[in-house]
């Protein structure tokens, strides 16, 4: 059963291969000469502004948390629409009592603002 | 191919969840008309939460004698559950009459808070009235959760940061150790189910020899007893219970530990009742272990919640006592031990909700001095809470203890039973202090007149009558209790 | 061949497992972790159970990386944070070991299938995996399922009211 991946697992190897063939390569046959422009960090071709290690705000934590929880419930989902029409109008409710509750939380979430960039 | 459908339908039974189904929607309700007010109302927020317990406590009563068992077996409303049940909700409701005030009081009028507590009591009857180990799981999950942002509650304050997050980190880690043992069970036996998981092992003795299965066994009392802060897992203990909010901390060390412990008892008397000469030996050790280091350490303290966490390790002790002893007196014993313990220690975390001022809730021995006799009615009944915890006539902390080391007598566990005793003597060292300090001492500063929150009042007066009826006829609820065990 | 694979990945998902502790940077760290992540996928997809390792995919390597780095960028931690190593490391190296050796012992004693389940991989490969997993789902686990949407609720509220600007 397990053979039915190995056309992933080649396609794995193969990009392993690829981009360690390519760093290794570079490495040997490139020319190695580092100046202070170069080794600046790529900002889409402007100067840098700052370091990178500027600390987030935890507005994104928030969107990040909301994102986890809403993540979860459409993985239940799956199982279920696969079920879908062994479970009929009975999986339909079941699921409509799983997502009432998380509308609930949505509701919240929303009027609480907490889904505006404040 | 099976109509699965049917086989769905028929596991349904409304009636065997609808307790704690009422008390979520009113949760949910709650949180969506909150939103709706305008930032800082929070009164009306304490007589909707109180108004649903209420209404829970009713359908829980109407199941009383009446089990109803339903989904597939995941989920039993039998007495047992009812009893706890109504553990659960004195915890919740006392704690929310006395929150409203102090959360102003402190700054934080946040209406969250209340669903917050519902949703927890929520968990706890799920925590009680499972028979799958999933619901369990679940329903402690929800209540921990919940407990987590509560014991955070106070943004602004580190003690409180440290505290949600110590709480977090530990009982994260406390989760890991009972699922780990739910999946080792699991893969003895093939099932999540209690009963079914008790027969199994029961029908397989030479499975009995399974290291795995003790070691299952190990890892869920590890998770439990985390839970119920027994020596050796009591470590986050103080420091939670210090930094939390006051309420918060009186629902945690009275809602949570009874949850825990219902969860528990009935696990090891479903699951496990063919190794109990094993699971007894080791909870024998940890009781005493418990009792003596909760009440050691809880000499040494002069801060006073701090003072009470470890009291409230100790008095796990006690209750652990019920549980070794495994007889009806014993099982019986833990559940009025829960209640009494909830009402006098969460009436004794009132009183301090009330002594405190904006930022200076945390109170010390010497911030109590000359207390009694400046703030006479919590005075009053601050001494009969601590009369009630040190376990003296004629107050529920003595029925309670009572009953419990009358069942390890009963099963032949007369050292325990010495040992409870001696360490209830022990305690009456720090309880008694308080009470020195609280009438034998010069206040240090004037009391001014304060009028005292209607509410608060209400919930301390609840409590004494809890305590003084638990204390006088103890009989009646302790005929329940029996008639609530297996 | 199989047994080779899974021991070569294992010893992926070990190496990864270390690079998350000792890693200088906690940013090298969570690229550590997604390793381990999508090592645990692949042991999933080895176990028969192809629809578990799509969720270790999507909701660990995806969204709780997502979380983890935006704390770690969230609390700024220089490397300096790293280099608090006290001799409390020592003493849980040396009781980490003995739990492994507990663990050691309780699997070459215990026999972990003690009962057998009425799905086999036999089962698995005829009517499915994801197929099994809604059934257990919507019938037998129906209320744990409705409980956790609960947990899921819980866990948003906690979130705004501890994180959110203004509640």
């Amino acid at each position: 059963m397990l053979d039915s991946y190995l056309p992933i697992l080649t396609l794995i190897i193969i990009a392993l291969g690829f981009s360690v063939a390519v760093i290794v390569l570079s490495r040997l046959v490139g020319e190695n000469k580092p100046s202070a422009v170069k080794l600046a960090p790529y900002e889409c071709g402007m100067p840098p502004v700052g370091s990178a290690h500027e600390q987030f705000s935890i507005k994104f934590y928030i969107i990040a948390m909301l994102f986890i929880v809403f993540d979860i419930e459409v993985v239940f989902m799956y199982p279920w629409a696969v079920m879908f029409k062994r479970l009929g109008l009975f999986g339909f409710m079941e699921m409509g009592v799983f997502i009432l509750i998380l509308l609930v939380g949505y509701a919240y979430v929303w009027k609480k603002g907490a889904l505006e960039w404040e | 191919m099976e109509n699965l459908v049917q086989i769905a339908l028929q596991n349904v039974n409304m009636a065997a969840i609808l307790p704690s189904l009422v008390l979520t929607c009113f949760g949910m309700g709650l949180l969506l008309i909150n939103v709706f007010l305008p930032r800082g109302t929070t009164r009306h927020a304490v007589w909707i939460s109180v108004i649903g317990l209420v209404v829970t406590g009713f359908f829980v009563y109407t199941g009383w004698g009446n089990p109803q068992y339903g989904f597939n077996d995941a989920v039993a409303n039998d007495n047992y559950t009812a009893f706890f049940s109504v553990i659960f909700l004195f915890a919740a409701g006392l704690t929310i009459l006395m929150s409203d005030d102090y959360l102003t009081r402190e700054g934080y009028p946040v209406s969250e808070y209340y669903p917050l507590i519902l949703f927890a009591t929520a968990g706890a009857m799920w925590m009680a009235s499972g028979t799958d180990m999933l619901t369990i799981f679940l329903g402690l999950e929800v209540m921990s959760i919940a407990l987590y942002v509560l014991a955070g509650f106070f943004r602004g304050q580190l003690r409180s940061n440290e505290a949600g997050l110590k709480y977090f980190l530990l009982g994260a880690f406390s989760t890991g150790f009972l699922l780990y043992g739910i999946a080792l069970i699991y893969g003895v036996t093939g099932s999540t189910k209690l009963t079914e998981i008790g027969i199994y092992l029961n029908a397989h003795g030479s499975l009995l020899e399974n290291p795995m299965t003790l070691a299952g066994l190990v890892l869920l009392s590890t998770g439990f007893l985390f839970k119920i802060a027994a020596a050796p897992f009591h470590m986050w203990t103080p420091d939670v219970y210090e930094g939390a909010p006051t309420p918060v901390t009186a629902f945690m060390s009275a809602g949570p530990k009874a949850a825990a412990f219902a969860a528990f008892l009935r696990i090891m008397e479903y699951c496990f009742f063919s190794l109990k000469p094993e699971w007894t030996a080791m909870l024998w050790v940890i009781a005493v272990l418990t009792m003596v280091i909760g009440n050691v350490i809880a000499i040494q303290q002069t801060n006073l919640k701090r003072m009470l966490a470890y009291s409230s390790i100790a008095h796990a002790g006690y209750a652990l006592v019920g549980l070794v002893a495994a007889n009806e007196i014993g099982y019986s014993g833990i559940l009025f031990y829960m209640l009494a313990y909830t009402f006098m220690n969460i009436g004794a975390f009132a009183v301090l909700v009330l002594a405190g001022k904006k930022g200076e809730d945390n109170l010390t021995l010497e911030g109590f001095s000359g207390f009694g006799l400046k703030r006479p009615f919590l005075g009053v009944a601050m001494t009969v809470f601590l009369f009630s915890l040190m376990g003296l006539p004629p107050t529920a902390g003595f029925a309670g203890k009572f009953y419990i080391f009358a069942g390890a007598v009963k099963a032949g566990y007369i050292w325990l039973a010495v040992i409870g005793v001696l360490n209830s003597a022990v305690s009456l060292y720090y309880y008694l202090r308080i009470m020195v300090y609280m009438y034998f001492r010069d206040a240090e500063e004037d009391y001014a007149w304060v009028s005292l929150p209607a509410a608060a009042v209400i919930s301390i007066v609840i409590a004494l009558i809890g305590v003084f009826y638990l204390g006088i006829i103890p009989g009646d609820v302790m005929e329940m209790a029996k008639m609530a065990i297996f | 061949m199989e047994l080779i694979f899974f021991y070569l990945i294992a010893i992926v998902a070990v190496a990864s497992g270390f690079l998350v502790i000792r890693c200088q940077s906690p940013v090298n760290s969570a690229l550590g972790l997604v390793n381990t992540f999508f090592c645990l996928a692949i042991f999933y997809v080895m176990l028969h159970a192809p629809f578990m390792a799509a969720i270790q995919i999507m909701v660990y390597a995806g969204a709780i990386m997502v979380l983890i780095i935006f704390v770690i960028m969230l609390l700024n931690l220089g490397t300096e944070a790293r280099k608090r190593y006290t001799t409390g490391v020592v003493w849980s190296a040396i009781a980490s070991l003995l739990v492994l050796f507990n663990v050691m012992y309780f699997i070459k004693r215990g026999r972990v299938t003690g009962a057998e389940g009425d799905i086999t991989s036999y089962t698995v490969e005829s009517v499915g995996h994801v197929e099994l997993i809604g059934k257990a789902l919507f019938t037998e686990y129906l209320l744990p399922f409705e409980i956790a949407s609960i947990l899921l609720l819980v866990a948003i509220v906690g979130a705004v009211v501890l994180a959110k600007k203004e509640v």
